[in-house]
C-alpha cells in the first residue's frame, strides 16, 4: 500500500520563527566580521603559528564537512537500500546535507592565507593532491544533491530518482574517503599517515551526520508543533546506536594497531596518557561522554524511550566529534615531527617539543558562524520549500502501526 | 666585449677568489684540479634538468653556537633579524628558512649540531599536496613556492616532514626584490635561487665558507666531476629521514 | 497600488538624479590621473619594454605570463624583471626618498587609485629601488652551462684566474 504524504512549508510568521532567524543571523555577522579581522590583519591574530598550522576553524570545517556527507545516509537508506520508514525523511536529509557542506566549505575557505584567490583554487588543479579532488568531490556533491533533492521532490522525476540516489550514496563514500586521506597520506606526522584514516572517517560521517539529523528533526518537528512519531524516532536512534559503536571499533583498530609498532609509541603515549588536553579530550569527551554514555542512552530500555534522553545523546555525540578531531587535527600537529630517531632534539623553531595551541575568540567566532550558516539556510529552506512532511505520526508513514 | 656593471664585477670577482679558495680546500690531491665554479646560464634561458643543484653538510665541521649561516639567510632574504615588519607575529609565528638543530643521541650522549633548512627532494610532499600546483619543483630540483598561486591553505606545511615551510601571519613592508614574501603565503627555503640562476651559490653556504667552517658544499649533483658530488662520493651523504625515500638535494655527513 | 508606484517611481527618480547630474555638470571634462613619468629609460632607443600604450593596456598580460617564465624556469632577463620595472619608475619624494606604494604619486599607485583596481604585487614585492640596475640584458660571460666541466673544458681565462690565486 503506498502511503500518500503530504511535505508542507512550515510556518513563517512566529516570533520563534523570526528570533531564530535573527540569532542565526547575528552569528554570522559576527563571524564574517571575525573573518573580516583576520584576513585585514593577518593570521598573527590567530592562535594558529607555524607550529600548529591548522586550528578551530579546521576542527569546526571539517566536522561539518563530515557531518554533511552522513547526513545523506538517511536519505541513501529509503532510496538505495528500499527502507520505507526512511522515505519520508529524504527531502530534509538531502537538505541538511547540502547546508551543512555549505557550512563548512564557508569556514575552510575564509580562513585561508588568501580566501580572494579562491579563482586560482577552482582554476589551476594539481591532480596529485588530495584537496584539488576534494574541491571537485565537494562541489560535485553539491550538484548531485541537488539534482537528488530535485527528482525526489519533482513528481515527473520520481523514476530517476533511485538513480541519483545510487550517485548520491557512492558520491559521498569517495568524499569522505577523501576527506580522510587528507590525513592519511600525509607521511611525515606520526599521528597521520595511517591507510585506516579514511575508513575511519567515513564511520564518523555515519555517527555525526546521524547525531545532527535527528537534532533538526526533533526541532523541526516540536517547534512546528508537528507530530512525530516513536516508529521514525526508534529507528534513528537504533541506527545510531550502531554508527557510534561502529565508531568506538575504528579508533580502537587505529590505537591498537599503532601500539603494537615500538616506532608509534611515543606518539600513541602522548595521545592516550600524556598529552595533557588532548588526553582528557580523547578519554573523557571522546569515548566517555561522545560514545559510551550515547549508547547508554540510546539503548537502555527505559532511558532511550525519551526524547530528551535522545537529545542528549546526539548533543554528546556531536561533542565527542568535535573533541575526536581536536585531538586528531591539533593533537596530531602538537606533537614533534620525528626528523632524528633516537635523538632529542632542540631548535629556535620548536623542533623536539610538544607545540601548544590555544584557540582565539577570532577562529571560534568563525566556526560557529559556519555552523549557524547551516541551520540558517535549513531554516529558510523547510519555510520557502516542501521539505518536511507534515506528519510523521506513526499511522502516517508506518504501513504496520495500529 | 659587453659594459659590465661595475657592482656586478666586484660581486664576480669575490665570487671567484672564494670559489678558488674553496676549491683548494677541496683538492684531493695536488694537480688534480676539480672543477670551475657554477657556471651562469644565459639569463633568457630556461632551467634544465641537466643540472641538479644540492648541498652537502659536514656535521662534523659544524660548531653547535655558530649561525652564520641563518644569519645569512636572513639578511639575503629578508627575514627574521633582518626585516622588522614581522612585528606583529609572535615567535611561534615568525618565519624562520633555516635553523641549526642540536642533536643528543639518546643511547650514547654524543651531541651534534646541523643547519635543517628545505631539503628539496626530488619527490617532495609538499609538492605532491598542494591543490594549486604554488608548490612546485623546479628543473633543476630547487622546490619552490609560486606566491602567486598560493592560496595559504597550508597544507604542504602538515605535509612537510622537515618542518621547512612557514606561513607570513602578517602584512610585510621592507621585502628584497629578490625574495619577494608576503601576508598569507607559505614560503621557504629557496636554495637563493635568484643567486644560483646568475651562477651565484646560496648565502648559507658562501657565509659558512667565508668563515671558514667549511662545513657547506653548494654544487651539481648531476655533475659527477662537482666538488659535491666528489664529496658525496668519498664521504658519502645521508638524508634526514632517508626512509621516506624522498630523495633530498641536502645531504649531510657525519650523521 | 498607486501610491506604492508613486513611491516607486519617485525612488527611481532620485537614484537617476544622484547618480547621473555630476556626469551631466561634468560634461565634456574626462578627469585623467597624474602619472609622475620617470626619468631614465630602458635603453638608448627603448623608453620603457614596450611602447606606452601598449604598456598601458596590456602590462597585465606580461605581469601574469612572465613571472611564470621567471619562477617556473628561472628566466631572468632585465627587459622582464619586476625589480627593474620598479627601479626605472621609482619616485622619490620631497624629502628625498622613494615614494612608497601607500603615496598617491607612486607610479603603479597614481594610476590603479584611480582606476580603483587594487593590487596585490606589493603585498610581496618590494615597492621601491634596492639596488642598482643591471644596465644591459644579462648575459653569461662564460660559456653555455654544460660545456664547463671538466678541466679540459675550462677556458684559458679561468685557469689563468685560478692558478695566479696560488690554487692550482
Amino acid at each position: 500500500m503506498k502511503l500518500e504524504l503530504n511535505y508542507l512549508e512550515t510556518e513563517g510568521n512566529s516570533a520563534g520563527f523570526w528570533l531564530l532567524l535573527g540569532v542565526l543571523g547575528i552569528l554570522i555577522a559576527i563571524g564574517l566580521g571575525a573573518t573580516y579581522y583576520m584576513e585585514h590583519h593577518g593570521h598573527h591574530v590567530t592562535g594558529m603559528n607555524n607550529q600548529i598550522v591548522w586550528g578551530m576553524p579546521h576542527v569546526f570545517a571539517i566536522f561539518l564537512i563530515v557531518a554533511a556527507s552522513g547526513a545523506l545516509n538517511v536519505a541513501s537508506i529509503g532510496t538505495v537500500f528500499g527502507k520505507p520508514l526512511y522515505k519520508p525523511l529524504g527531502r530534509l536529509s538531502g537538505l541538511l546535507a547540502i547546508a551543512l557542506l555549505i557550512g563548512g566549505l564557508m569556514v575552510l575557505v575564509l580562513d585561508l592565507g588568501h580566501p580572494d584567490r579562491l579563482i586560482v583554487a577552482m582554476t589551476y588543479y594539481n591532480f596529485k593532491s588530495i584537496f584539488a579532488w576534494n574541491i571537485i568531490l565537494y562541489n560535485g556533491f553539491l550538484a548531485i544533491t541537488i539534482v537528488y533533492l530535485w527528482f525526489m521532490m519533482e513528481r515527473k522525476m520520481e523514476k530517476y530518482y533511485r538513480s541519483a540516489g545510487i550517485v548520491a550514496f557512492v558520491w559521498r563514500l569517495i568524499l569522505t574517503t577523501g576527506t580522510g586521506s587528507i590525513f592519511g597520506f600525509l607521511v611525515a606526522r606520526q599521528a597521520y599517515d595511517a591507510a585506516i584514516l579514511a575508513p575511519m572517517f567515513v564511520i564518523m560521517s555515519f555517527a555525526y551526520g546521524l547525531a545532527f539529523f535527528i537534532l533538526v528533526l526533533f526541532a523541526s518537528y516540536s517547534w512546528t508543533n508537528r507530530p512525530l512519531g516513536d516508529a521514525i524516532v526508534t529507528r534513528l536512534k537504533n541506527l545510531l546506536g550502531v554508527f557510534v559503536a561502529a565508531v568506538i571499533y575504528i579508533i580502537a583498530v587505529y590505537h591498537i594497531a599503532n601500539l603494537y609498532a615500538t616506532e608509534h609509541h611515543a606518539v600513541e603515549r602522548f595521545i592516550l596518557m600524556d598529552g595533557g588536553i588532548y588526553t582528557t579530550l580523547f578519554w573523557v569527551f571522546n569515548i566517555g561522554l561522545g560514545c559510551l554514555l550515547p549508547l547508554i542512552l540510546l539503548y537502555h530500555p527505559t532511558i532511550s524511550k525519551s526524547r530528551g534522553a535522545i537529545s542528549a545523546a546526539c548533543v554528546l555525540i556531536i561533542m565527542g566529534g568535535f573533541a575526536h578531531l581536536y585531538v586528531l587535527l591539533i593533537g596530531g600537529q602538537a606533537f614533534p615531527l620525528t626528523m632524528f630517531p633516537g635523538y632529542e632534539v632542540s631548535s629556535s623553531f620548536s623542533d623536539g617539543v610538544i607545540n601548544s595551541y590555544s584557540p582565539t575568540i577570532w577562529e571560534i567566532a568563525l566556526g560557529i558562524a559556519g555552523i549557524a550558516v547551516t541551520l540558517l539556510l535549513v531554516t529558510i529552506c523547510v519555510r520557502v520549500l516542501r521539505f518536511l512532511p507534515e506528519t510523521l505520526a506513526d499511522s502516517a508513514i508506518d504501513p504496520h502501526a495500529k | 666585449m659587453a659594459e659590465i656593471n661595475k657592482d656586478l664585477d666586484q660581486g664576480r670577482r669575490s665570487f671567484l677568489g672564494s670559489a678558488g679558495t674553496a676549491t683548494a680546500a677541496a683538492t684531493i690531491a695536488p694537480g688534480v684540479f676539480l672543477t670551475a665554479p657554477a657556471a651562469a646560464k644565459p639569463a633568457d634561458q630556461a632551467v634544465s634538468s641537466d643540472n641538479r643543484w644540492g648541498i652537502l653538510i659536514d656535521t662534523q665541521r659544524c660548531a653547535d653556537g655558530c649561525n652564520d649561516c641563518v644569519s645569512a639567510c636572513e639578511d639575503e632574504n629578508g627575514w627574521g633579524q633582518a626585516n622588522t615588519s614581522e612585528e606583529h607575529s609572535n615567535e611561534l609565528q615568525k618565519s624562520q628558512w633555516i635553523r641549526k638543530v642540536s642533536l643528543k643521541e639518546k643511547t650514547t650522549g654524543h651531541v651534534t649540531s646541523l643547519p635543517v633548512m628545505c631539503q628539496h627532494c626530488e619527490t617532495a610532499p609538499c609538492v605532491d599536496v598542494c591543490p594549486t600546483g604554488a608548490s612546485f619543483r623546479r628543473d633543476d630540483g630547487i622546490v619552490l613556492v609560486d606566491k602567486h598561486i598560493c592560496i595559504g591553505c597550508r597544507y604542504c606545511m602538515m605535509a612537510c616532514p622537515y618542518k621547512a615551510r612557514s606561513f607570513i601571519h602578517e602584512d610585510l613592508k621592507d621585502q628584497k626584490p629578490w625574495a619577494p614574501r608576503g601576508k598569507g603565503t607559505v614560503e621557504s627555503c629557496t636554495l637563493c635561487v635568484h643567486r644560483v640562476d646568475e651562477g651565484g651559490t646560496p648565502a648559507c653556504v658562501e657565509a659558512c665558507t667565508a668563515e671558514n667552517h667549511e662545513a657547506m658544499t653548494f654544487g651539481d649533483l648531476n655533475d659527477e666531476n662537482s666538488i659535491i658530488s666528489r664529496q658525496l662520493k668519498e664521504f658519502g651523504g645521508k638524508e634526514i629521514r632517508a626512509d621516506l625515500g624522498l630523495n633530498t638535494g641536502v645531504r649531510y655527513r657525519g650523521l | 497600488m498607486s501610491q506604492r508606484s508613486l513611491i516607486s517611481k519617485a525612488a527611481l527618480f532620485l537614484a537617476a538624479m544622484v547618480t547621473g547630474l555630476p556626469m551631466l555638470a561634468h560634461a565634456g571634462e574626462v578627469p585623467y590621473p597624474t602619472i609622475i613619468e620617470p626619468d631614465q629609460h630602458f635603453s638608448a632607443d627603448q623608453e620603457c619594454v614596450l611602447p606606452e600604450d601598449e604598456m598601458r593596456r596590456n602590462h597585465m598580460e606580461l605581469i601574469l605570463h612572465q613571472r611564470d617564465k621567471t619562477v617556473h624556469n628561472g628566466v631572468r632577463t632585465r627587459e622582464h624583471s619586476f625589480e627593474e620595472c620598479i627601479n626605472c619608475h621609482a619616485i622619490k619624494g620631497d624629502d628625498g626618498e622613494y615614494l612608497r606604494v601607500e603615496s598617491p604619486k607612486h607610479f603603479c599607485a597614481s594610476c590603479h587609485n584611480y582606476a580603483a583596481v587594487k593590487i596585490d604585487c606589493f603585498q610581496c614585492h618590494a615597492d621601491v629601488p634596492v639596488r642598482p640596475s643591471k644596465q644591459h640584458n644579462q648575459r653569461s660571460q662564460l660559456k653555455h652551462h654544460d660545456t664547463l666541466r671538466t678541466e679540459k673544458n675550462l677556458s684559458s681565462q679561468t685557469l689563468k684566474l685560478l692558478s695566479t690565486k696560488g690554487k692550482l
